[in-house]
């Protein structure tokens, strides 16, 4: 047992060292080009955040920042003493919190059980009702803002929390659903059989034993719907109109003047939407951990 | 007292009935084992006791309580599943506890209990370690620890030697037996290996298509199978069958075979043969052995001259195959001595041990 396990982690090494290294150079230029493609936007919106007004716009292009200063931060917060007020941000940070965080528990209750209720149970219509939510994915966001408006602004949600919250349910729960669906599948159901046989009712089989063990797909499911409610701007942008519900990515239109783009303050504020985002990402990393269910079915 | 009872136990899926109103009386510490083809119900039926499946009809009783309606967790049953279904984020010592754990025992009988347990199947030196640390071996012993350490009334075992290689089952198999001497209790064993029923069984259950075939001992089921199926079912290799007519000779019933050899059938079928009816004549290997290599008495035997068609040597016998009656059929040679393809060998078939079947209705003509 022990030999073939051996055997079986040696194999992807194994199968490493036998590539030449003009190979192994290739494919690393091909990952670093990538990489650069991916990162440098990234890269430049962090740089700008952190240099003046006046280097942005300079010409030739200066690609470091020569004077680095943290006035962007300050100017956007209204602590510069020359500037009279700043933005409500810390009001935007204070929304795109609590819209992004209770959607995304309220999605992960939901579609935990659905994904479980999917993996496990056999029903009527199980098949449509699985493609129907899959479906609901592929209608582009964009498309819904005008009758959510209309709809919205009829019931009173228009410019609240609550509205925008509802709307990122719709789009985290299928999604959700989805790939939890898969994550409870890949559980063998003789653990929750074993489980009851022990002693546990059907609920505490669940808790006890498939919960635990699909806690990394949670974490996943998790990650996602927080960064879909963090980072969407196209229907925040229509539903809120005010401080009252504005999240951070609407917010970064407010640089925008009929004639000029503050590009440092809105860079700015942009890292201020990537810090938790990461900050996040490296928390769940850790629980992302694959193949814990291995090992405790078959030989 | 745990004896566990069937009556009349249905189970179907929509409009597809899988176990046909079944019968079964297990008595108290009984160790019985289901057995059969893949699809023959075995499995559904050990889920039906254990309460993983509903009943469609019939009653299930443990003990003196109708358990049909009782979910599994009130049942006190434990069981060890094909894949073991060990808990893979829990160490040993903590899936051997959990189902003590959820009953709320106190900490120190949990210590002790698990201690126990862990003694019997000596797996004190990983209890520590989380599954997928563990040996397909070890791993099924923690299974059968997580079962024995809740003291339940009847154990059900669902196939739990498939997934371990030849020899590791052969030892497991030992040692199921040895813990069934130790930890008396009901246990209801489900299995498609003839062997692994042969060699556990106070009693075997064999089943084919949703139907209780027989019911009977070890050499019950192999020295008087009741029907074809069966006959063919339980033995390595198995049962010699050929197809023959019952005839009379010198007063005598006689099954006459395809290429008109007259086999004298046993005296005890005497009455029950009646002229002309078309049969089937069964002889299991240790039956036909070539002059010499016999276990049985040579002196009350049908001596037959026959090519080897091809020998398998196994060390202390030889499988022997030949033709007889326009068939294949395999013979089993003792202290061996090399045997060549194609060589005429003097076979002996012993008369006092055939089996003979109505061929229409396959029932054992013995009844």
């Amino acid at each position: 047992m022990t030999a073939v396990a051996e055997s079986a982690a040696a194999a992807p090494q194994n199968r490493l060292t036998i590539e030449r290294p003009w190979q192994r150079w290739l494919i690393r230029l091909g990952v670093f080009v990538a990489m650069v493609v991916l990162c440098l936007p990234g890269l430049w919106v962090v740089l700008t955040a952190f240099r003046p007004n006046i280097e942005v716009l300079a010409k030739p292009t200066i690609w470091i920042p020569q004077n680095p200063t943290l006035d962007n931060f300050l100017k956007i917060f209204g602590l510069l003493p020359a500037q009279q007020e700043g933005l409500p941000v810390a009001q935007y940070f204070v929304n795109s919190l609590v819209i992004s965080i209770t959607s995304t528990v309220v999605a992960i209750l939901i579609g935990m059980m659905g994904g479980y209720a999917f993996a496990r149970y056999r029903f009527r219509g199980k098949a449509a009702l699985f493609i129907g939510f899959m479906l609901s994915r592929s209608i582009p966001g964009v498309a819904l803002s005008l009758p959510l408006f209309i709809v919205w602004s009829r019931i009173g949600l228009i410019d609240t929390p609550l509205g925008l919250i509802i709307v990122y349910l719709a789009i985290n729960v299928p999604f959700t659903i989805w790939l939890t669906d898969g994550f409870f599948r890949q559980i063998p159901v003789d653990l929750n059989e074993a489980a009851q046989i022990d002693g546990c009712t059907r609920w505490q089989a669940f808790w006890k034993v498939e919960f635990p063990l699909a806690r990394s797909g949670l974490a996943s499911a998790a990650i996602f719907a927080f960064l879909t409610s963090w980072n969407e701007y196209a229907l925040a942008s229509q539903l809120s109109r005010t401080v009252a519900s504005k999240t951070m990515p609407v917010g970064l239109m407010d640089f925008t003047a009929q004639f000029t783009v503050d590009w440092t303050g809105m860079s700015a504020m942009a890292v201020l939407i990537i810090i938790p985002a990461l900050v996040l990402t490296f928390i769940v990393q850790k629980h992302l951990i694959a193949g814990l269910t291995f090992g405790g079915v078959k030989g | 007292m745990a004896q566990v009872a069937l009556e009349k136990v249905v189970k179907r899926y929509g409009s597809v009935e899988t176990v046909h109103g079944i019968d079964l009386d297990v008595a108290h510490n009984e160790f019985v084992v289901l057995v059969g083809p893949s699809g023959c119900g075995k499995s559904t039926t050990l889920r039906m006791i254990a309460g993983l499946e509903e009943i469609t009809g019939g009653t299930i009783r443990i003990g003196d309580r109708v358990v049909n309606a009782l979910p599994p967790r009130s049942r006190n049953i434990s069981m060890v599943f094909q894949s073991y279904a060990l808990y893979p984020h829990m160490t040993v010592r903590e899936n051997l506890g959990f189902g003590l754990k959820i009953a709320k025992q106190p900490e120190a009988e949990i210590v002790k209990r698990v201690n126990e347990a862990a003694e019997i199947l000596g797996l004190h030196a990983y209890m520590d370690r989380l599954p997928q640390h563990l040996s397909g071996g070890q791993r099924q012993r923690v299974a059968m620890g997580r079962a024995i350490v809740r003291n339940p009334d009847v154990f059900l075992f669902d196939e739990p030697l498939s997934n371990l290689d030849a020899k590791l089952r052969g030892q497991m198999r030992v040692e199921i037996k040895k813990l069934h001497q130790r930890v008396q209790t009901t246990v209801i064993y489900v299995t498609h290996d003839q062997v692994e029923a042969m060699t556990l069984a106070d009693r075997i259950v064999i089943m084919r298509d949703g139907h209780i075939e027989q019911v009977g001992t070890p050499s019950d089921v192999f020295d008087r199978p009741a029907n074809v199926f069966v006959a063919g079912f339980i033995g390595s290799p198995p049962m010699n069958q050929l197809d023959g007519e019952v005839a009379s000779e010198a007063g005598r019933p006689v099954a006459r075979l395809a290429d008109g050899i007259a086999v004298p059938l046993p005296p005890d079928l005497a009455g029950k043969a009646t002229a002309g009816q078309p049969v089937i004549l069964g002889f299991r290997p240790d039956s036909l052995a070539p002059r010499g290599h016999a276990l049985h008495n040579e002196a009350d035997s049908l001596a037959l001259t026959r090519p080897v068609i091809i020998a398998e040597p196994l060390g202390t016998e030889t499988i022997v195959f030949t033709d007889f009656a326009g068939r294949e059929v395999q013979g089993r040679m003792l202290n061996p001595r090399p045997v060549r393809a194609g060589e005429t060998m003097e076979f002996t078939l012993d008369l006092t041990r055939l089996h003979v079947f109505d061929k229409a209705s396959g029932r054992s003509l013995r009844g």
